[in-house]
This record gives C-alpha cells, structure tokens and sequence, in this order.
C-alpha cells in the first residue's frame, strides 16, 4: 500500500486534548489521505469537533486548552514554534454548523480572506477570485447579480454555500467542515454534498456529521469516535456494511452500545 | 438477537420480515413435501391444490418485497440491518422459487402416474427427497435463529445431494435404455430429480445467505458441488 501511503496528507499521531483537567481526546492516531472526503462521526461529546479544531489549531484560542502529540500537513509538523497559526487557517479552512456570512456584501465575504492575505494585486484579480470561488462553491449562478447585497439576505443554504466559497476563496488545500448541513433542508444538503464531491478533487476534505446517511453517500473514508477514542476507521463501504467494532455497530445502527 | 434498537418499532419492522420468510419457508417446505407424497404414493388428487397454492408463495414473496423496500426506505438500515433485509429478500426469492420447482414436480408426477401405475423402483427418488427436505427444515431453523454454523451443515450436504442426483440421472437413463416403454415416465423422472437437485442449491444458496448476514461475507471456500450429471449425459449418448 505504498502508494496510498504517499498520499496521507494529514497524520495525526497520539494527539490528546484537555480542557483544564478533563481529557477530551486520548492519543488520536488517525491517517487522513489527500482528494479524500474523511467524516468523523461518533456519539455527542465524543471529541469529533475537538478534533477537527486541532487541525488547523482553533483549539488555541481556547482558553485552557491543552493540545498533545503531533500533526503533521504534508509532512510538516504544525503544532511546530515555525508555523504561522494565520497562514495555517488559509491552509486548512473551515466551515461551521451554522452558516456565519461576514455582516458584509456577498462580494465582500467572498473577498475578505484574498484580501487580509494579499492574494489579489488588482480589483480584476480579486473580481476573478470571487467568481471563481462562487463558482466552485455552485453559487455563481444565483448571485452574480446581486454581489454587492448583504450576504445575510440570502437563504440557509445559499449562506452556507457562500462560506464554502469564502473558505475556498483562500485556495486552501484542507477543508474541515463541522456538521455544515445540519441546519439545511434536503435539496439545500444535497446541493452542498454534491459540492463536497465536486470539491475533493482539488482538497483534503474532512467533515463531522450526525448524520449515518450523509457519511455514508458523502466520505470514502469514516472514523468513529467513542468518549475521547478513535474506535474504528477505515473505508467508508466496509463501515457501514460490516464494522469489524461491536460499538460502531451499535452506533451506526441506532443502537444502545 | 435484534430487539435492542433504540426505535423499537424498527425492531418490530425485522421482526416482521423474519416472520413472513419464515411462512414462506413453511409454505414451500409443505409445497415440497405434498409434490413428492404425491409422487411417491401414485396419488394425483392433490396435484391440482399442488399447483394452485403455489399463488400464495407468489403473493406472500410479493408482500414481503414490498415491505422489505419500505422499511429500507423509512429506516436507512445500517451494518447487520442492511444485510439482514437483504438477505430477507433474497432468501424469500430462493423459496419462491422451491416453491416453483415443487409445482413443477407436481405436473410431472401426475405424467409419471399416468404412464406408471405401480411404484417401481423410484426409490431413489424417496432418498434424494428426504435428504433435500431435511436440508430445508435445518436451513429454515439456521435462518430463524440465524446459527451460521447450522447453515453450513446445510451447505456441506448439498455434495450429498448432487452425487445422489447423479446417479439417479445414470440409473434411469439405464432404465430408458434397457426398456423403452419407459421413456416417457423415465424422461420425466429425469426432471424430477433434476428439481429436486435444484432445490437442494436453492436452500445451500439460503445457507450462504445467513451465513452472510452473520459475518458480513461469504463462506470463502467454493461451493460443494459433485454432481456430474452434465458429462454422464455425454458419456451415454
Ligand atoms: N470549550 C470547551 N471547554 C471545556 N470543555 C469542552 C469545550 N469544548 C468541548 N468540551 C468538552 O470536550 C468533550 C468533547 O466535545 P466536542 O465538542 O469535541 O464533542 P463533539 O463530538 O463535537 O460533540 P457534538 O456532536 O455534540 O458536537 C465534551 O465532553 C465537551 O464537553
Ligand atoms: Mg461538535
């Protein structure tokens, strides 16, 4: 498996995490491959979105939260004193349960990130940045010609669909998304899990859901975490057909474990 | 060995399942036996309810077919549920068909009584029957309690089977030769047998099936097979 070996994009090895004396993650080793969509999933406050923050170090904003063990990107440690934390979140962006737009233009939320970043060295470079990522994130169409309204006057799963693109409007090459479609409705989901299809050809995708069926039709790869442990991982197809733990089983069908 | 969903009406929905294959197994086990008594005992005068209770399987696999995509679609099943509701269906789909082959046995018999009055020497017929009819009623109980190791005692006889069908095919072929009168019953009886040699697959086909549902993969050795009726066809031509 040598060459599936090259492609690990993320590895975490041994990572833990307490919030002042309470361990939330208890020695994470979990290989996550590149152009692969990756969900976590696991019963609530088993450490799913604790994890997902080590990734691109949100936890560090937390006030007594302390992170163990090692992440590496592409083979860079980034819990390292060399990395620049700012620089790391363009890297491996994110997107929230609930759609957060920028109190902004739909322009200006798609434009923030190229724009702190100093991506764009001119308004037809940051034009064409915008469109791109409205694009991308299958927006395009709907908004182009209202670009300069208030992004919070668009639907649930159009705002959410305008943070993908203003997550992706940074060229970031890892997405993590904290259950982003718990707060949309059926064809809203499906036009953004049909997205996250789209998009893992050119990014590292990793995605926290409590749903079986959105794991299911959207990962290649699923972990399952259980009070703080990785339990099992492995493809997706093996996990939903024939989890080789008793506690995954139970989980994934809707059972007491 | 499934009640402990947290949506209990689901187990309910499995329950269900289980307990419509398992009037089917019942259904086409009775098929069966009915089909080979009447062979057996020169008796044609269940062979027309023979091969009107045959409906009933028909409909009863129709109903769960139904049911079993209405509890996928309502519940999302998951793991072992999954499995379970398809195995459902194909076990459902393997007794309809017994249940044909029974009827089939049926409208040959009463062409083997019409031709033959006496009962002569079907018995191997009677042997082949009853090993085929034990594996059924074990595969059925394997099924109920889903005891993968009972479903592989199953499938190991199967070889039984296709030997004991294999001789028969080379006995009455013999017969045929010897005395030409009996071409008619005799190519029938070829039939018959040839039936009950199927069923014989279907139900090992059952016995995979719960193996299945119990480790998520199927018995990796290949299947028994022993019967070279296709080559002795040859050899006496
Ligand atoms: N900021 C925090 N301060 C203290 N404890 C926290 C904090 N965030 C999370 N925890 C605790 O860490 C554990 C893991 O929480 P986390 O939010 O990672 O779980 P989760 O799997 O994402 O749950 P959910 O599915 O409900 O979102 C929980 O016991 C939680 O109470
Ligand atoms: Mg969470």
């Amino acid at each position: 498996m040598s060459s599936q070996e090259e492609n690990i994009k993320i590895r975490t090895s041994g990572v833990t995490v307490h919030y002042g004396a309470a361990q939330a993650l208890h020695g994470i080793d979990l290989d996550i491959r590149a152009n692969e969509v990756t969900a976590l999933i696991g019963p609530s406050g088993c450490g799913k979105s604790t994890f997902l923050r080590c990734i691109n170090r949100m936890n560090d904003v937390i006030e007594d939260c302390h992170f163990g063990g090692k992440i590496e990107i592409d083979g860079e440690d980034i819990y390292s004193g060399e990395i620049d934390v700012v620089e790391l979140r363009a890297r491996v962006g994110m997107v929230f349960q609930k759609p957060n737009p920028f109190p902004k233009s739909i322009y200006d939320n798609v434009a923030y990130g190229p724009r702190i970043h100093g991506l764009a060295s001119s308004k037809d470079e940051l034009d064409h940045m915008v469109e791109t990522s409205l694009r991308r994130a299958g927006l395009w169409q709907e908004v182009h010609d209202r670009l300069h309204t208030s992004g919070s006057g668009l639907s649930g799963g159009q705002q959410q669909r305008l943070c993908i693109a203003r997550t992706i409007a940074v060229d970031p090459n890892v997405v993590l998304m904290d259950e982003p479609c718990s707060a949309l409705d059926p064809i809203a989901t499906a036009i953004i899990e049909e997205l996250i299809e789209e998009l893992r050809s050119q990014y590292t995708i990793v995605i926290v859901t409590h749903s079986m069926q959105q794991a299911a039709r959207v990962s290649q790869r699923t972990a399952y975490f259980h009070l703080g442990h990785l339990v099992e991982h492995g493809d997706t197809d093996r996990i939903f057909t024939n989890p080789a733990n008793k506690q995954t089983e139970a989980y994934i069908s809707g059972k007491i474990g | 060995m499934g009640s402990e969903h947290i949506v209990s009406s689901f187990d309910n929905d499995l329950a269900e399942l289980n307990h419509m294959v398992a009037r089917l197994g019942g259904l086409a086990e009775q098929q069966f036996a009915a089909a080979v008594e009447a062979l057996e005992t020169r008796n044609t005068s269940n062979i027309d309810a023979i091969v009107e209770a045959d409906k009933q399987l028909d409909k009863l696999e129709f109903e769960l077919n139904e049911r079993a995509i209405e509890v996928i679609a309502r519940r999302s099943p998951m793991a072992k549920d999954l499995r379970r509701i398809i195995v459902a269906l194909r076990v459902a789909g393997n007794l309809e068909r017994i249940g044909d082959y029974a009827k089939n046995i049926a409208k040959r018999s009463r062409v083997i009584i019409e031709h033959e009055k006496s009962l002569g020497d079907n018995v191997s017929i009677a042997r082949i029957a009853g090993l085929t009819q034990q594996m059924i009623n074990q595969v059925l109980d394997a099924y109920a309690t889903g005891d993968a190791e009972l479903a592989m005692d199953v499938w190991d006889r199967d070889m039984d089977v296709d030997q004991l069908h294999t001789s028969i095919f080379r006995e009455v072929l013999e017969q045929i030769g010897a005395d030409s009168e009996r071409v008619s019953a005799g190519s029938q009886l070829l039939f018959v047998a040839k039936n009950i040699e199927r069923i014989g697959d279907y139900a090992t086909g059952i016995a995979e099936q719960i193996y299945f549902v119990k480790h998520g993969e199927f018995p990796s050795q290949t299947r028994p097979k022993a019967d070279d009726s296709s080559s002795s066809a040859i050899d006496q031509s």
